[in-house]
């Protein structure tokens, strides 16, 4: 077919019209990012002040946003009470990032740029708080974690903070546990090959455990979505465990404790806080009860920080405070501290004062920040019953 | 160390037995139809989900399990077998017969279709996660010389046994099993006697189904747990099975569900756990590799 030129021709004059406005649009709006990033708006102002936070609140880890989000607000109303910081009240925005790494980096920048947010605050998973780091750490403005435990989250930047401890210390701690509170010395190891943070787990306390004079008597492995364990328990059972490590997620640990009661192994489970579910407990019914694990925070915690969060948090919400809400407190309690230490809102002096956050009296222990900007601060370990978890040990950082 | 060989062999037919109740399924539709039916393992898992359900609602009451009696657990094994039989039913009418003249491959890739259907239907219905199975059978343990078994095991065992050869029987010794085998030798040459083929297709489709909601259950109770992704790896290890035991032949499909189970976790007990599913997979690439026939598989040319 022949082109018909003429209509062509027609059609392009708009369209050019329509190409150069776009043009126009992006370059004036480049130009407005590029001022509002020298004149911040919230700049001597009057208004609130802008915290912003970005979590999954839609998506397979809502229930992880969810927490987060209750446990942020509550330390914002707290904080507002006494009249905010800075002569200021404080306002809490919170973006969802629906759990995607790819939606992630849009909800960070519309906090930066349209809510104008001194400092964010999130994510739970990882993976997702890395591509906000790396956002958080261009812009320069501070960015606080919750309770992402990858060492790699902290690595980015100097505008990269954390309040919850790292992997390799809830190995050590539990391994501290086993040797000092339980006092065994015989343990074995089943760890999920398919999860860096098993692994990472299970290294970890390996080498606290034998440094603590203690020894692992057998060390097997199985896949996340595996629900046959009873080779590796099997082959486990004739070395005589006193315990048994399972750091991996409580979709398989209920399988893993019904399957070795049922081989006769009667030693009990330990593991980390991918444990925390009440899943754990629906389907490893009595065999998973007397077993312990590590979290940050258990919801009977006897400290009187704690349990003030906890009346508090039963008061608004009518239910137990999970571990994940105390984090979202404490990330945004430190948000609130750094701001008031700071008189100012700039995020480089938010950021240098949140960089000197000392013995900060948070739901989840004193916090203080490393040079690493990672908290240094104590475990808890908790027991498994019928009813519940139940608060057993606080274990003091290494 | 001969305790930790029987039982690691104890538990090894114990989940080859399951793999075998759901490799039967396969390898009877392959028989009749030529077509590997991978919406098979999701029949497997909504089978141990409608057990599930059924439990609860026949006023299973997970404090006190033994209250729950033999009569009503045998009534959600009824149940479950029903509503899988209905369902293969259903997938047959719908996705399978409508092809029934279309080449080969087009059922196969509807199967996979179906099988990713069933899959995501489970999870908006069900939930992503794992729920615990109601024991509707109280467990109990006996020890014999260092060797733990259940009464679990021991169900599974039996039932998978009676199953089996009740199967045989069926299609071996009965009018409808002859009209099976004939419309698996030769579909048209089956029609042009007088047999009602789709009937008879209808028919191997509620067998199998029924079979893999035996699985489901027998499955359920022994792990505890259930989730609507379950039956992707079992299935495809029970397929695996009915290779191995030659593909259209239900002895075959019974050994080799056994031999699988038994090798995959003799490879978990004495070599790595992280081979498990390997070793199942090596074992599909060297039969199709030596004896595409299987074990007990004829070797006779086919036509295409």
């Amino acid at each position: 077919m022949k082109p018909p030129p003429l209509r062509s021709r027609k059609l392009s004059r708009p369209l050019t019209l329509l190409l150069g406005l776009w043009l126009a649009a992006g370059l004036l709006g480049a130009l407005g990012t590029l001022t509002g990033c020298k004149q911040r708006p919230d700049e001597n102002a009057t208004g609130p002040i802008v915290v912003g936070a970005y979590l999954s609140m839609t998506g397979s880890m809502a229930t992880f946003g969810e927490s987060s989000k209750r446990g942020a607000v509550i330390a914002v109303e707290e904080a507002n009470q006494r009249g905010g910081v800075l002569g200021r009240k404080i306002e809490l925005v919170v973006l969802d990032d629906q759990g995607r790494a790819e939606e992630v980096g849009n909800a960070v920048l519309r906090l930066i740029d349209v809510n104008g947010a001194v400092a964010i605050m999130g994510e739970v998973a990882s993976t997702l708080s890395l591509v906000a780091g790396r956002i958080a750490q261009r812009r320069k403005i501070p960015m606080v974690s919750p309770s992402s435990t990858n060492t790699a989250v902290t690595q980015i930047g100097d505008y990269v903070f954390r309040v919850c401890f790292l992997d390799p210390f809830q190995g050590y701690a539990m391994a501290k546990f086993a040797r000092e509170k339980l006092k065994i010395s015989r343990v074995a190891i089943l760890k999920d090959v398919r999860n860096d943070y098993s692994l990472g787990l299970a290294d970890a306390f390996e080498k606290a455990f034998k440094r603590l004079g203690g020894s692992i008597v057998g060390i097997e492995s199985y896949s996340a979505g595996d629900t046959e364990f009873s080779a590796q328990l099997t082959k486990l059972k004739p070395s005589l465990p006193e315990g048994l490590y399972v750091p991996g997620y409580y979709t398989e640990v209920g399988g893993i404790a019904r399957q070795a009661r049922r081989l006769g192994i009667k030693a009990p489970l330990m593991g980390g806080d991918g444990w925390e579910s009440p899943e754990l407990r629906n389907i490893g019914g009595a065999d998973i009860v007397g077993s312990y694990y590590s979290n940050h925070f258990a919801s009977d915690q006897p400290t009187p920080r704690a349990t003030q969060f906890i009346a508090a948090y039963r008061a608004k919400y009518n239910e137990a405070a999970p571990a994940l809400a105390a984090l979202g407190y404490d990330a945004t309690l430190a948000i609130i501290d750094a701001i008031r230490r700071a008189g100012s809102t700039h995020p480089k002096a938010v950021r240098d004062a949140l960089a000197t956050t000392k013995e900060l009296d948070a739901v989840t222990g004193k916090l203080t920040l490393d040079a690493n900007r990672n908290p240094v601060k104590p475990a808890v370990v908790v027991r498994v019953t019928e009813a519940g978890e139940v608060f057993e040990a606080e274990v003091p950082p290494e | 160390m001969m305790a930790t060989f029987f039982q690691q062999l104890v538990n090894g037919l114990s989940i080859g037995s399951v793999y075998a109740l759901i490799a039967l399924g396969y390898t009877m539709v392959y028989g009749v139809l030529r077509l590997i039916n991978f919406a098979h393992s999701e029949v497997f898992m909504m089978g141990a989900f409608s057990g599930y359900y059924s439990a609860l609602m026949l006023g299973f009451d997970p404090a006190h399990p033994a209250e729950f009696g033999l009569l009503r657990a045998a009534l959600v094994l009824a149940v479950s077998m029903i509503a899988c039989a209905l369902l293969g039913l259903l997938i047959e009418r719908l996705a399978y017969r409508p092809l029934r003249s279309a080449r080969r491959l087009t059922p196969l890739i509807t199967a996979i279709g179906v099988s990713i259907l069933l899959q995501n239907l489970g999870i908006l219905f069900f939930g992503a996660n794992p729920r615990p199975f109601p024991m509707i059978v109280p467990e109990t343990r006996y020890e014999v010389g260092g060797v733990v078994l259940t009464n679990i095991k021991l169900l599974i065992f039996a039932v998978s046994a009676v199953l089996m050869v009740v199967l045989h029987w069926l299609v071996q010794k009965t009018w409808t099993g002859k009209a099976m085998r004939a419309v698996s030798v030769n579909l048209s040459a089956a029609k042009l006697m007088g047999i009602n083929a789709n009937k008879v297709i209808a028919f191997t489709f509620v067998v199998g189904s029924a079979l893999a909601a035996t699985g489901g259950i027998l499955f359920g109770l022994d792990q505890a747990k259930i989730e609507p992704l379950m039956g992707v790896l079992v299935g495809l290890k029970a397929f695996v099975a009915a290779v191995l035991g030659g593909i259209g032949n239900t002895m075959g499909a019974a050994a080799g569900g056994l031999l699988i189970g038994v090798a995959e976790q003799m490879t978990a007990g004495y070599l790595s756990a992280d081979y498990r599913d390997a070793i199942t997979f090596a074992i599909l690439i060297g039969v199709l590799l030596v004896r595409p026939e299987g074990l007990f598989g004829s070797s006779k040319i086919e036509k295409v």
